[in-house]
């Protein structure tokens, strides 16, 4: 049984302002962070030369900006995009990139508190209230799930137990014997906590969750009934990445019709990923978003690779953010796996490591019971076949080492015969992935 | 005295063993006999035959992965205990059996085990100071 569905209550007065204040409060920083960012990133002194702050007279002409890439960050690699004295720097997080390079984000002091009070916010908006214990179940590390959640949760007047990620058993002791009224952990986390919660006898009502926030990868409305059936709790979905600040760019109301940005902290557009040019309300496209606030690393119109539909429409909550909806793809052929953003070139990359093996593979993701699971096929080379099947099981775990060093997850490897993967003349087909999908 | 084995990789699938089969049969090649490791995802058929060379050329212009391993026969007496005997000289000689199955005809009065080791030389010299008697291919092909 789900729980009951959560009061709504609001942090911010932000996220009541009506559109004109909005727009009013986004063009004047928009102007502010473009002649900013000009003056500190080489990238974007470069890349915006020719055009100052009070050239945009409406916010559409945030269109008349360069984008940047995933790439453009790499090529700047480690700190490149800092904009502010590397002593002023309170935090640095990280991510996964395509080729194994982390790409490292920095935080000043104003940052962390702007990120701490968005979290927050779709905290409270997601029933948390001062009083409550909050388990957070998400890896503490680069990774901005853990630090972000957790310092969320306190500015919302709450408790938290920093429970980080993996063992299980632990994680059910702290479910059922410290009682905590909320979770965080990822949705696909969630189902498998679901799962061991039966298994061993304890039935949603000898725990006293009343509500959970689950982000970090997608997931679908059938997941999201699940979670909420096995555990007992009222779950809502939340957005971000770390590019941009890391959770909290956006996150659902109790109405749970989409997720609220928090439009004074991000301008959000949604764009055709061939065109370019904005699709309109309740169509998909690529989210597009430029930080308003961001002191230590600003982005223009950063290239989200989500595909998401936004909405205006009027929500029964007050709020008037812009909603967007699940995310339900990727521009590009990034994979979340168990919450770990994983590249395909990735796997090449480990690949290219053994020589037993060719550079053609498959990676197979699937869900069979609640938790993701990735096996890749690959073409074992004819002159290391070996009748013995210890030496095949050596080069089996020796290409399993390569890839968990390079993505920092475990993968299963399939050993296949040459020659029976698809070929391909264009962009080879990498990924076959059979999770369920949001609509 | 030692003997070739042929060892073919096949992926999981149904029919795989038959396309294997026909395409020995077709060529005229008996298979003396055959064992087949597993895992769940994929097998290693190791086979015996007379003609391994033809074996291994058709299998190979066929598309499958075939690599060629030596071996070596014994013969073990057929009688409870027989096979003990010869894995405890293998054993005290501090020898270790990669692998190993069972030939499928009687050579004479003994059975036939057919065993890999890591160093092959090393177990004939080792076993045949313990009077483990070896077979050779036309032994084991010519009685079959």
């Amino acid at each position: 049984m789900a729980a009951a569905k959560p009061d709504n209550r609001i942090l911010d007065v932000e996220e009541t302002y009506p559109r004109d204040r909005m727009t009013a409060l986004q063009l004047d920083r928009l102007r502010r962070i473009v002649d900013y960012a000009k003056s500190r990133v080489p990238f974007f002194k470069k890349g915006l030369a020719g055009i100052s702050g009070n050239d945009l007279k409406t916010l559409d002409d945030v269109r008349r900006l360069p984008f940047t890439t995933k790439a453009d960050l790499h090529k700047s690699y480690p700190l490149g995009f800092l904009a502010t004295p590397r002593n002023e720097i309170a935090r640095i997080h990280g991510s996964s990139g395509t080729t194994g390079k982390m790409t490292f984000v920095p935080y000043s002091k104003n940052d962390l508190r702007n990120w701490t009070r968005l979290v927050a916010r779709f905290l409270v908006a997601g029933g948390l209230r001062p009083g409550h214990l909050v388990q957070i179940s998400f890896g503490y590390g680069l990774f901005t799930g853990g630090f972000g959640l957790h310092y969320g949760v306190e500015e919302a007047g709450a408790a938290v137990v920093p429970a980080a990620s993996g063992n299980s058993e632990r994680q059910l002791a702290i479910l059922r014997d410290l009682q905590p009224d909320g979770l965080v952990c990822t949705p696909s986390y969630a189902l498998a906590l679901g799962e061991a919660i039966r298994a061993k006898g304890i039935r949603p009502e000898d725990l006293n969750l009343k509500f959970g926030f689950f982000g970090a990868e997608p997931w679908t409305e059938e997941m999201r009934g699940r979670i909420e059936d096995d555990i007992g709790l009222f779950a809502t979905d939340n957005y971000g990445l770390s590019e941009v600040i890391g959770p909290g760019a956006s996150g659902e109301c109790v109405e749970r019709t989409g997720m609220h940005f928090s439009e004074d902290h991000f301008l959000v557009e949604c764009l055709d990923p061939d065109t370019l040019e904005a699709v309109p309300d309740g169509e998909k496209g690529e989210l597009v978003i430029t930080t308003l606030t961001k002191e230590a690393m600003p982005v223009i119109r950063y290239r989200t690779r989500d595909i998401a539909s936004l909405s205006h429409a009027p929500c029964p909550c007050g709020r008037t953010g812009v909603k967007m909806s699940r995310v339900s793809g990727r521009s590009d052929d990034m994979l979340i796996i168990r919450g770990v953003n994983v590249y395909p070139t990735q796997i090449e990359e480990a690949l290219l490591r053994i020589r037993e093996v060719a550079p053609h593979y498959l990676i197979e993701v699937s869900r069979p019971d609640s938790m993701d699971e990735a096996i890749v096929k690959v073409e074992i080379v004819p002159e290391f076949f070996s009748a013995s099947m210890r030496d095949m099981v050596t080069i089996q775990e020796r290409i399993e080492g390569a890839i968990s060093s390079v993505t920092g997850i475990r993968m299963g490897v399939e050993l296949i015969a040459p020659q029976t993967l698809e070929r391909f003349q264009g962009k080879a087909k990498r990924v076959l992935d059979k999770r369920p999908k949001p609509e | 005295m030692k003997i070739k084995q042929i060892a073919i990789f096949m992926e999981n699938k149904p029919g795989h063993l038959r396309t294997i089969c026909r395409v020995l049969a077709d060529a005229g090649v008996n298979i003396n006999t055959l064992s087949l490791a597993d895992t769940s995802q994929y097998g290693i058929l190791r086979l015996l035959s007379q003609d391994w060379e033809r074996a291994r050329e058709i299998l190979a212009k066929s598309g499958f992965v075939v690599n060629v391993t030596e071996v070596l026969a014994v013969e073990v007496d057929d009688r409870p205990g027989g096979l003990f005997t010869l894995l405890d000289i293998v054993g005290d000689a501090d020898l270790n059996i990669e692998y190993m199955y069972a030939f499928t005809h009687h050579v004479g009065k003994s059975a036939v085990m057919i065993l890999r080791f890591d160093d092959p030389d090393k177990a004939i010299s080792l076993l045949q100071a313990k009077n483990v008697r070896f077979l050779s291919g036309s032994d084991i092909f010519g009685k079959a």
